[in-house]
């Protein structure tokens, strides 16, 4: 394998920005310093040279949705965005509730050969909150992070249970936190918005009241407890206050959340129909706030692909999801910009270790896996193509503030400049 | 205007214009021969996803007294049964060559959808609890021909405003036409917020009675099982109904106005519905004037954009 050099940016080591250039040889940082020359030669001048992103939260829809996206078709659009790691919710069909459909997923993943897929698995049987997923037989798959994502754990029993179950392992219990009573048939945020439009809405307290009760049962048993796409104030409020108090647990938040307020769906258009709903201001300013200020750990994109025809219908019937690999870096740098080590700290360093991926979001070094996102910050551009199956983005024709250059996945180049490169896959 | 769908967004003159032409059209419809020939050759198309007779029947009629052709379609005859997408509906109806489709749908936003998919106008008739705004247009209408203007007037909605497009619409058309509205209901049943909404609001019934110019009574939706929003409608005629008790307390020029279809003896004693303040039929009446001139301005040659 020849050498790849990445040559003029600034380096996020473990001591801080080091303006360097770096070689990259067998999948391996091989060398850093200055005036380096190789075979293929990509210039990062005015650009970080950082850990490739972890996503903690995609939806690649393998099994059972492959016309919404699949593995090959996500982990493009993964790697296009600067992620070198996605870990893959459990909702697919059917659900990852046992051991061999994790390594299914994990299969198609080291297949495909673009970023690491570390699937998630559910904490339930078909993710119905009645009865224990096969939580060992995940957890020998490889599985270190468990949820039912896109329903939350609502019997307080169960969610005691798992925890107790897995908190000596050490695995990381994710809650989509919404209480299914408050939330029934809400559609959006309950505030000014939904009560002019007089559609069912959904308190700030459904996600509240979950959060609340878990950080209970985390002190009780233990247990490593982390909160999907955060997206209440009172949410951010009460992590910082468990975190002080020296609880395990941590939080995601999506670029959406931290990029729009619940006046975009004012026209009632589905493309800005998320769940959790897009908030009011005030949410979204605690989020940018919770961000900047560790007290959310990572960024995580919630990457929810849907064929045209789930969106094309009124905001009532539409399916709920945004995609967002591709541009996830980018957006949090136009709407909540941070200076640069927290910023590979929120996109790599911290959702790799929620995920339990020691290979994954490690600072810059020598001897280190070359998993590496080349972003810069400054430039400006429109997206105005997606390589994923789906376009239900809000992101196609908008300006952004910052793009990713150039993905390293084990040495390899997986995308300049938000193209996917053709890669073989890695034997 | 290229279509109507809200009275959130509507004008002081837009609203202004659209009663004056119906006002005209009331005429019309009091001519031996109620008919005039502004839309020949057009056709409206009336969409109604959720069961409707009196607005439907309206839309239609007021199409016909313009002249225009009407086709209808209802949901449990058509291909959504078989899984026909909204989408797909309204593309097949346009192709078959229409110049306008009147719109109602259960699901918020839907006419909104419709008018970006179709190229003709879009009216709304109702859509989910959001805006039904040739109600309010009517009911604008009726209350002016009574006191000649709304400037100035106190108006009380009383009811299910929460779930209520009907009230979305009149308190936006009210107050943007110079009213001071009164939202008046429990707390279950008043907006989660009233933050963007221009009135005010009241838990008792009594306690504005008196300075209410007129009293807009909402149908209680007893048929909106499930959700308990208020112990027992007993309770609610108690606290919210217009009893004769409480009519004989409004001012003397004070009237009723209520959208129908009624619940006698629930939000509306029987005696008070048949009275001579009470201008529910003349509303009904005003409905067909209203939708002509919405229809007249959508379609008609001299207002087009």
């Amino acid at each position: 394998m020849s050498d790849l050099v990445l040559s003029g940016g600034s380096l996020l080591t473990e001591d801080g920005l080091l303006e360097a250039d770096v070689r990259i040889a067998d999948g391996v940082i091989v060398e850093i310093g200055s005036g380096l020359d190789a075979e293929t030669l990509i210039e990062c001048d005015g650009a970080w040279v950082g850990p490739g992103f972890v996503d903690l939260h995609s939806h690649l829809r393998e099994p059972g949705e492959e016309w919404k996206e699949d593995i090959s078709s996500g982990s493009a659009a993964a790697a296009a965005g600067g992620y070198t790691a996605v870990v893959t919710m459990p909702n697919t069909d059917p659900a990852v509730d046992a051991g061999h459909l994790a390594r299914f997923i994990a299969d198609r993943g080291a297949t495909t050969g673009l970023v690491d897929v570390m699937p998630a698995g559910a904490v339930s049987m078909g993710r119905h909150g009645e009865q224990l997923a096969h939580l060992d037989e995940l957890w020998q798959a490889g599985v270190r992070l468990f949820t039912d994502d896109g329903n939350a754990v609502a019997d307080a029993g169960l969610m005691r249970q798992a925890m107790d179950y897995l908190a000596t392992r050490g695995g990381v219990i994710a809650q989509h936190a919404l209480d299914p009573g408050l939330a029934a048939a809400g559609q959006l945020h309950e505030g000014v918005v939904s009560s002019l439009l007089g559609m069912p809405a959904i308190p700030a307290e459904a996600e509240e009241i979950i959060i609340a009760r878990d950080l209970r049962l985390a002190e009780l048993t233990g247990a490593r407890y982390h909160v999907q796409h955060l997206s209440t104030a009172g949410g951010v409020e009460m992590i910082a206050a468990a975190k002080a108090r020296g609880l395990d647990v941590s939080a995601e938040v999506t670029p959406h959340h931290l990029a729009f307020d619940d006046s975009t769906v004012a026209r009632t258009d589905p493309t800005y129909k998320v769940m959790p709903p897009l908030r009011s201001a005030e949410h979204r300013d605690a989020l940018r706030a919770g961000l900047r200020d560790g007290t959310i750990d990572a960024v995580a994109t919630d990457h929810a692909p849907h064929a045209a025809h789930d969106k094309d219908v009124p905001f009532e019937h539409a399916a709920s999801g945004i995609t967002g690999l591709e541009w996830a870096a980018a957006v949090v740098n136009t709407v909540a910009p941070l200076d640069p080590v927290s910023f590979y700290t929120r996109m790599a360093v911290a959702p790799a270790a929620i995920a339990g991926m020691p290979e994954q979001g490690r600072w810059v070094a020598v001897g280190g896996p070359a998993h590496l996102a080349v972003f810069d910050p400054v430039r400006e551009w429109v997206p105005e193509r997606t390589v994923s199956r789906s376009s239900n983005t809000p992101y196609l024709g908008m300006t952004l503030r910052g793009r990713v250059v150039a993905t390293v996945y084990r040495g390899t180049v997986t995308a300049r400049s938000g193209s996917p490169a053709a890669v073989a896959p890695t034997p | 205007m290229n279509h109507f769908l809200s009275t959130e967004d509507t004008t002081r003159q837009e609203l202004t214009e659209l009663l004056d032409d119906a006002d005209s059209f009331v005429e019309v419809l009091a001519r031996p021969m109620p008919k005039v020939p502004a839309l020949r050759g057009k056709t409206v198309a009336t969409m109604f996803f959720e069961p409707s007779t009196r607005t439907k029947l309206s839309f239609e009629k007021a199409a016909k007294a313009l002249s225009a052709d009407t086709m209808s379609f209802s949901p449990s005859t058509s291909s959504l049964s078989k899984g026909e997408s909204l989408k797909d509906t309204v593309l097949t109806v346009q192709a078959m060559g229409t110049d306008a489709m009147v719109v109602r749908h259960k699901a918020t936003g839907a006419p909104w959808r419709v008018a970006e998919w179709v190229d003709q106008p879009v009216l709304n008739a109702g859509d989910g609890a959001h805006q039904h705004p040739t109600q309010a247009l009517l009911d604008a209408l009726t209350i002016r021909q009574r006191f000649g203007t709304l400037d100035g007037l106190r108006i009380g909605i009383v009811g299910d405003i929460r779930h209520s497009r009907v009230a979305r619409s009149d308190v936006f058309a009210f107050n943007t036409l110079g009213a001071e509205v009164t939202m008046v209901a429990p707390k279950t049943l008043l907006p989660t917020q009233i933050d963007g909404w221009p009135a005010t609001a009241s838990e008792d019934l009594d306690e504005v009675l008196t300075e209410l110019d007129v009293v807009y009574l909402l149908r209680v939706q007893s048929e909106r099982g499930g959700a308990s929003v208020f112990p027992s409608l007993a309770e609610y005629t108690t606290r919210y109904g217009m009893t004769m008790q409480r009519f004989s307390q409004l001012k003397p020029d004070t009237v009723v106005l209520h959208p129908g279809p009624m619940n006698r003896g629930v939000e509306i004693a029987a005696e008070v519905a048949d009275d001579d303040r009470s201008l529910i039929l003349e509303q009904v009446a005003n409905g067909v004037a209203v939708r002509m001139a919405v229809l007249f301005r959508l379609l008609g040659g001299e207002h087009d954009e």
